[in-house]
C-alpha cells in the first residue's frame, strides 16, 4: 500500500515529470498557450505514458537488455500513431491546432523515462499506475500554464472548448477581463518559460516550508513523549 | 586564484555606486532637456512613473529576499534603469507601458538574477524590448515633434494623455511615425532616400526633426562622462565608427536605397545607446580589446536590423544579443596578466 501512495506522490509531486524532472520542455512550452490545447495534450500524453508503460513492463523480461531501448521507441512510436490516427478522426480541429506536438509525443523523453526507469524494473500493474500518476502530474502543470498563459495573455479561460467538448463546449468560455489588449509575452515561448520558472520556484517554496514543518515536529516528539 | 593586494597605504578613488549613477544622471540631462523641448512634457512623466514603480519593484523584492532595502535604493542603479527605460518610451504611451516595463525591468531582468551587479542583461533594455514585443500599438505610436503640430503640449496636456482611458481621439491628431519608421516604410514602397526626405517636416537637413539635436545632447552628456571616466572611450567609439563606417559604405554605393551616415548616428536612440545604454558595467565585457569587440557588434547589429531587420530601430536588440555574448567575448579576450607570458 506504502508502494502505490509513494507511485501516486512521486508522479503528482515529489517526482513530478515537468516540475521536478523538467523533461518534456517542448511541448509542454509550445502547445501550452491555452487550456484546451494543455488539456489535449496533456490527455494524448497520459494515453501514452499509461499503455507504454504498460506493454514494456508486461514484455520486460522478454527482450534482452542490449536492445531493450529500440524496442521501447517502438513501442511507444506504435502508440502514438494510434493515438495521432484517432484524434485527426475523432477531435479533427484539435488536431489540427496540435498539429505536430501530437506525432512528437514520441520524442517526449518523459515516456521513455519512465518506461526505461520505471516500467522496466517494476510489475504491470505498478507501472500502470505510474504511467498514469506521472501522466497526470505532467497534465496538471501543462493545464495550470496554460491557464496562466491563456489568462495574461489573451484575458479568456477555456477559448475553443467546442474543440474538445463538442458544441457543449462554446458556452464554456469565460471572458475573464473584458475589453483586454492582451498581452503578447504571455502568449509567445519566452512568457511559457518565464511561468513555468514561476511554478518550479512556487513548488520549491511549498516543499522548503513543508520541511520545515516537518523539522519542528521531528524536534518536538521526543519532548512532548 | 589569489589576488595579492600591495602593500598599504591605499587611497580610495572616491568611485562610488551612488557616486557613478548620479554623474550618469546628470549626465543625461541635457539630452532630456532638448527632449522635453521637441516631444513635450510626455517622458518626463515617463521617467517620474518609471521611478517610482522601479524603487517600489526593488524595495518589495529586497524585502522578499531579505536583503538590506536603503542601500541597494540609494545606490541608484533602479534609478539609471529607470530613467534610461523611460527615455525610449515613447512620449504619449499609456501610463501602465512605463510601470509594467519599470517592473518587468526590476524584477525580473535585475533581481531574479541576483540583483545588482548579476544581471546579465541590460533590465532598461529587457524592460523595453518586452513592450516592444508584447504592445506594439503603444510602443510605435510616436508623437511628431511639436514643431510640426497646431497643438502645443503643455504638462497638463500630456498628464492627461498619458492617463486617460480615452486617448486615441487626442493621440491621432499627433502622433506620427518616427523618422527612423518613415525612412523603413517608405524605402519598402520604392521610394529613395532622397524622395523620402525633401519635404517631409519630419527631416531636417541632418536627419530626424527634433531628433538629431536629443541625439547631440545625449553625445555631449556622453563625452562628460568620458571626461569624468565614469566609463571608458572603448565602447561608445566602437559602436559609432562601425554603424558610421557601415552606412558610410553603403551610402557610396547605392545613395538611394542605404540612408546616409549622418541619419543613422543622429536618428533614433544611437547617441543614448553608444554612451548609456551599450556602457552598463554589469552586462558589457570588462577589458579594453573585449570592449571594442563588444562594441562593434552593437554597432553591426543596429545597422544590420535597421537596414534588413523588421524593426525600424534596433539599439536595444543590439545591446541584449551583444550582452547575450559578453561573458564569452570576456572569456578568450584575456589581457596578458602583469608578469606573465602572452
Amino acid at each position: 500500500m506504502s508502494d502505490t501512495r509513494k507511485i501516486i506522490n512521486d508522479g503528482l509531486w515529489t517526482n513530478n515529470p515537468a516540475l521536478v524532472q523538467i523533461l518534456g520542455l517542448c511541448p509542454l512550452l509550445a502547445v501550452s498557450s491555452t487550456v484546451i490545447n494543455a488539456l489535449g495534450l496533456g490527455l494524448a500524453t497520459t494515453l501514452t505514458l499509461v499503455s507504454s508503460n504498460l506493454t514494456v513492463s508486461l514484455i520486460r523480461n522478454q527482450i534482452r537488455p542490449e536492445i531493450r531501448i529500440p524496442v521501447f521507441v517502438l513501442i511507444i512510436a506504435a502508440i502514438v500513431t494510434a493515438i495521432e490516427l484517432s484524434m485527426n478522426a475523432f477531435f479533427h480541429e484539435l488536431y489540427l491546432i496540435l498539429g505536430i506536438f501530437i506525432p512528437l509525443i514520441v520524442t517526449n523523453c518523459v515516456i521513455i523515462a519512465r518506461a526505461e526507469a520505471f516500467a522496466s524494473k517494476n510489475g504491470p500493474m505498478a507501472s500502470t499506475l505510474d504511467g498514469l500518476m506521472m501522466g497526470i502530474g505532467f497534465t496538471a502543470v501543462l493545464i495550470v500554464l496554460g491557464g496562466l498563459r491563456e489568462l495574461i495573455g489573451q484575458g479568456t479561460l477555456f477559448a475553443n472548448a467546442h474543440l474538445m467538448f463538442g458544441e457543449l463546449g462554446r458556452s464554456m468560455t469565460i471572458t475573464v477581463i473584458e475589453d483586454y489588449r492582451g498581452f503578447l509575452l504571455a502568449v509567445l515561448p519566452p512568457g511559457a518559460f518565464m511561468l513555468l520558472g514561476f511554478m518550479i520556484a512556487i513548488k520549491n517554496v511549498i516543499d522548503a516550508k513543508r520541511k520545515r514543518v516537518a523539522k519542528v515536529v521531528v524536534i518536538a516528539t521526543p519532548a512532548t513523549a | 586564484m589569489e589576488f595579492k593586494t600591495p602593500t598599504s597605504p591605499h587611497i580610495h578613488s572616491g568611485a562610488t555606486v551612488s557616486r557613478v549613477m548620479l554623474l550618469v544622471m546628470a549626465a543625461t540631462i541635457p539630452g532630456i532637456a532638448v527632449y522635453v523641448s521637441y516631444f513635450g512634457w510626455g517622458v518626463v512623466i515617463n521617467i517620474l512613473l518609471a521611478l517610482v514603480t522601479a524603487l517600489a519593484c526593488e524595495a518589495g523584492i529586497l524585502i522578499l529576499r531579505k536583503r538590506p532595502v536603503l542601500p541597494f535604493l540609494y545606490d541608484g542603479s533602479a534609478v539609471v534603469t529607470a530613467v534610461l527605460l523611460a527615455l525610449a518610451l515613447p512620449p504619449i504611451a499609456p501610463w501602465w507601458i512605463a510601470v509594467l516595463g519599470a517592473a518587468f525591468a526590476i524584477i525580473i531582468a535585475k533581481q531574479l538574477y541576483g540583483g545588482l551587479g548579476y544581471n546579465p542583461f541590460n533590465p532598461a533594455m529587457a524592460g523595453y524590448v518586452m513592450l516592444l514585443v508584447s504592445f506594439p500599438i503603444e510602443m510605435t505610436r510616436w508623437q511628431a515633434p511639436l514643431a510640426n503640430t497646431e497643438a502645443s503640449l503643455s504638462f497638463i496636456d500630456s498628464w492627461h494623455i498619458i492617463f486617460s482611458g480615452i486617448q486615441a481621439n487626442i493621440t491621432d491628431a499627433i502622433s506620427m511615425a518616427t523618422p527612423l519608421d518613415t525612412l523603413k516604410t517608405e524605402l519598402r514602397l520604392d521610394q529613395s532616400v532622397e524622395q523620402i526626405i525633401t519635404g517631409n517636416p519630419l527631416f531636417s537637413n541632418l536627419a530626424g526633426l527634433g531628433w538629431e539635436w536629443i541625439n547631440i545632447a545625449f553625445l555631449i552628456g556622453g563625452l562628460f562622462l568620458i571626461y569624468k571616466r565614469i566609463i571608458s572611450w572603448h565602447i561608445p567609439v566602437a559602436v559609432l565608427a562601425t554603424v558610421a563606417i557601415l552606412s558610410g559604405v553603403f551610402y557610396l554605393i547605392d545613395a538611394d536605397t542605404f540612408s546616409s551616415p549622418m541619419i543613422h548616428l543622429l536618428s533614433g536612440a544611437t547617441m543614448l545607446g553608444a554612451f548609456f545604454i551599450a556602457t552598463d558595467p554589469v552586462s558589457a565585457t570588462t577589458s579594453n580589446p573585449a570592449r571594442i569587440i563588444y562594441g562593434v557588434g552593437i554597432g553591426v547589429f543596429i545597422y544590420v536590423i535597421r537596414t534588413w531587420g523588421g524593426y525600424p530601430d534596433a539599439v536595444a536588440f543590439s545591446v541584449l544579443l551583444m550582452n547575450m555574448v559578453a561573458p564569452t567575448i570576456d572569456y578568450y579576450v584575456k589581457p596578458r596578466v602583469f608578469g606573465h607570458k602572452q
